[in-house]
């Protein structure tokens, strides 16, 4: 559907280098990279706000590398929203609408369906200076999709919201994808590209440098530096079940595996992440207080940029880092029985 | 109670001759005028014309020159273009230029021998004392403080703005009609009354361009001249005091259109 094709973009201080990706009709694709890797600007060429150096850009096959701007069906959400603050936020809602030769009719039903899919209906006759982050970002989202863009882009649309809104907003964005609405978000939060992504790009230094799904990029990272950026393997999809009169939840992973943990939510599925440098390994069973011990065997032993990394095989595969004194003491090898051990605290769970 | 700062203390009493030295000449020519004098001038017909003449004549350029200023202010605020500064330069001359220079400059422009003068000569008027060249005359000197002010406003607007309009499908002039211009309304405004102000307070270029109709910046240096202070002085009064009252009602107005 989007395809783009050798793009680079030669600012003063900064190159964008022969960017190429697709998209498919309904993907939601993450772009992700640290500050200042040239993921807004890769948004930009896409919106047609800034003109690339070279390459091309396809719309479902058609050539719009440049097309004007307002000619492209590409609506994106700027990262402070840019919500036109001398309007209202019906009147902003309305902006695309009024051009769009819809009739009058169709307008208004297009503007309540969208106020109460967003939750602002309340909001409509309120100046965007008196709405908070979270409400600007509905109603930049709300004027955005109102003219059914074929993709959506957005410029880390969570990055200035707390906890609580990211949670929501990142719930709304899902259920957006959900119904088909193609979108592209940049971010440098691995977390968003987990909890949302099915294609994650990652970009350092102007240069995308892994794609594919999140296990793809995140389990088998092909360059020390996706592997360093996010630092994260043991990532699940799990269902979360409650024990009566207890406050630790368990969450089941591929039905195989159950892990206690920690969180509000009581049911439902969603992600569980342990971060590898908070599991303990040991030859016996260990006698401590964490609540998640398992035994299993050692698939595999990788160099790290800082230390070993252990894979253990406990009916899913699980990623240890420890340093390489602490392999060398205790003789971990291939296939050897060991047991991991990490505290229902340290797990972190993602609600979907 | 609260320590005065010593430096604040000085600055103070600087500024307040600064103060001084506006308000004083202002302040004793009203009380040198007795209350029966200004109202036996407001009461006098050529002067009432003159106010009138002035004001209209100050009104008309500044509207009609807003609708080149304005889009012209746009450019500079927003493109980069070859020979910009000096574009931006010549704005100015008419700020550092003597009036009665350009009102020379005007004059030669719009006498009966040059293109725009043979032209309003086949339309059946004089450029040369006609109220038109007076406006011309008042926009050459004011319309630097409207270019100025509307491309500050115009450059206060956030490009993303105008770039997030363009992406919702609006057009470029949708984009100025809707999004810059309504956002740079305040400067402009505010460039607007100064270029209209400036334009009715015009004394040294519309002599030149035309002595007859008389402005009142002109009916009073005629009085002056022919009659002394006496009979100048009530005029200045009651012109000020016109000047006064729509340069605060302009004001209040832009005011309540700040969030236009």
């Amino acid at each position: 559907m989007l395809e783009i094709k050798n793009i680079s973009k030669n600012l003063d201080d900064f190159n964008i280098k022969d960017i190429s990706f697709s998209v498919n009709k309904g993907d939601y694709f993450i772009i992700l990279g640290v500050s200042g890797a040239g993921k807004s600007i890769i948004l930009e060429i896409i919106a047609g706000l800034m003109e690339p150096s070279s390459g091309t850009i396809f719309l479902n096959n058609k050539n719009i590398t440049n097309e004007k701007i307002q000619k492209r069906k590409i609506g994106l959400v700027f990262q402070d929203y840019a919500v036109f603050p001398h309007l209202s936020v019906k009147e902003n809602i309305l902006y695309p609408l009024k051009k769009s030769g819809l009739e009058k009719k169709e307008i208004q039903n297009r503007l309540s369906q969208l106020a109460d899919e967003m939750s602002i209906s309340h909001l409509l006759n309120r100046k965007p200076d008196t709405l908070s982050g979270g409400e600007l970002q509905r109603v930049a989202l709300a004027r955005t999709l109102a003219l059914n863009p074929e993709c959506l882009l957005l410029d880390e649309p969570l990055s200035s919201l707390d906890i609580q809104l990211k949670n929501d907003l990142r719930g709304l964005l899902r259920r957006i994808n959900k119904k088909g609405q193609t979108i592209i978000h940049v971010t440098h939060d691995y977390e968003e590209a987990i909890f949302l992504a099915n294609k994650v790009a990652v970009i350092n230094d102007g240069k995308i440098v892994q794609i594919g799904t999140p296990e793809q990029v995140f389990k088998n990272p092909k360059t020390k530096f996706v592997a360093n950026f996010s630092g994260i393997k043991n990532f699940f999809k799990a269902d979360i079940h409650t024990v009566e009169n207890d406050n630790i939840k368990k969450a089941v992973i591929n039905d195989k595996v159950t892990v206690n943990l920690f969180t509000e939510a009581n049911s439902g599925n969603g992600f569980v992440i342990i971060k590898n440098k908070n599991i303990i390994i040991s030859n016996q069973k260990p006698n401590i207080s964490a609540m998640n011990n398992y035994q299993g065997i050692i698939a595999d032993v990788l160099p790290a940029k800082f230390g070993v990394e252990i894979i253990v095989d406990i009916g899913i595969l699980i990623s240890v880092l420890i340093s390489a004194d602490t392999l060398e003491k205790y003789n971990f090898s291939e296939d050897k029985n060991v047991w991991i051990s990490f505290k229902a605290s340290s797990v972190k769970f993602l609600h979907g | 109670m609260k320590k005065i700062e010593p430096v604040n203390l000085i600055f103070a009493f600087l500024g307040g001759i600064v103060l001084l030295f506006i308000l004083g000449p202002l302040i004793s020519m009203f009380i040198a005028s007795s209350p029966q004098e200004i109202l036996e001038t407001t009461k006098d017909v050529e002067v009432q014309n003159s106010i009138w003449l002035t004001l209209l004549t100050s009104m008309g350029a500044t509207v009609v020159f807003s609708i080149f200023a304005i889009p012209l202010s746009y450019l500079l605020a927003r493109k980069n273009f070859y020979l910009k500064n000096l574009i931006i330069g010549i704005i100015d001359i008419p700020v550092v230029i003597p009036h009665s220079a350009a009102g020379i400059a005007i004059l030669g422009f719009i006498s009966r021998d040059t293109v725009i003068g043979k032209a309003a000569s086949c339309l059946g008027f004089n450029l040369i004392g006609h109220p038109i060249s007076i406006s011309i005359a008042m926009a050459f000197v004011s319309i630097p403080f409207l270019l100025n002010s509307a491309r500050d406003g115009f450059s206060s607007v956030p490009v993303r703005l105008e770039k997030a309009a363009l992406n919702l499908g609006a057009s470029p002039i949708r984009v100025f009609f809707t999004i810059s211009l309504p956002l740079a309304w305040r400067n402009i405004i505010s460039g607007l009354i100064m270029m209209f102000a400036r334009g009715m307070s015009e004394f040294g270029a519309v002599i030149i361009v035309a002595y007859h109709p008389m402005i009142t910046p002109v009916l009073i240096y005629e009085r002056f001249g022919a009659f002394g202070l006496k009979y100048a002085r009530p005029v200045s009064i009651v012109f000020i005091g016109v000047c006064l009252i729509f340069f605060i009602l302009l004001r209040l107005l832009s005011k309540d259109r700040k969030n236009a």
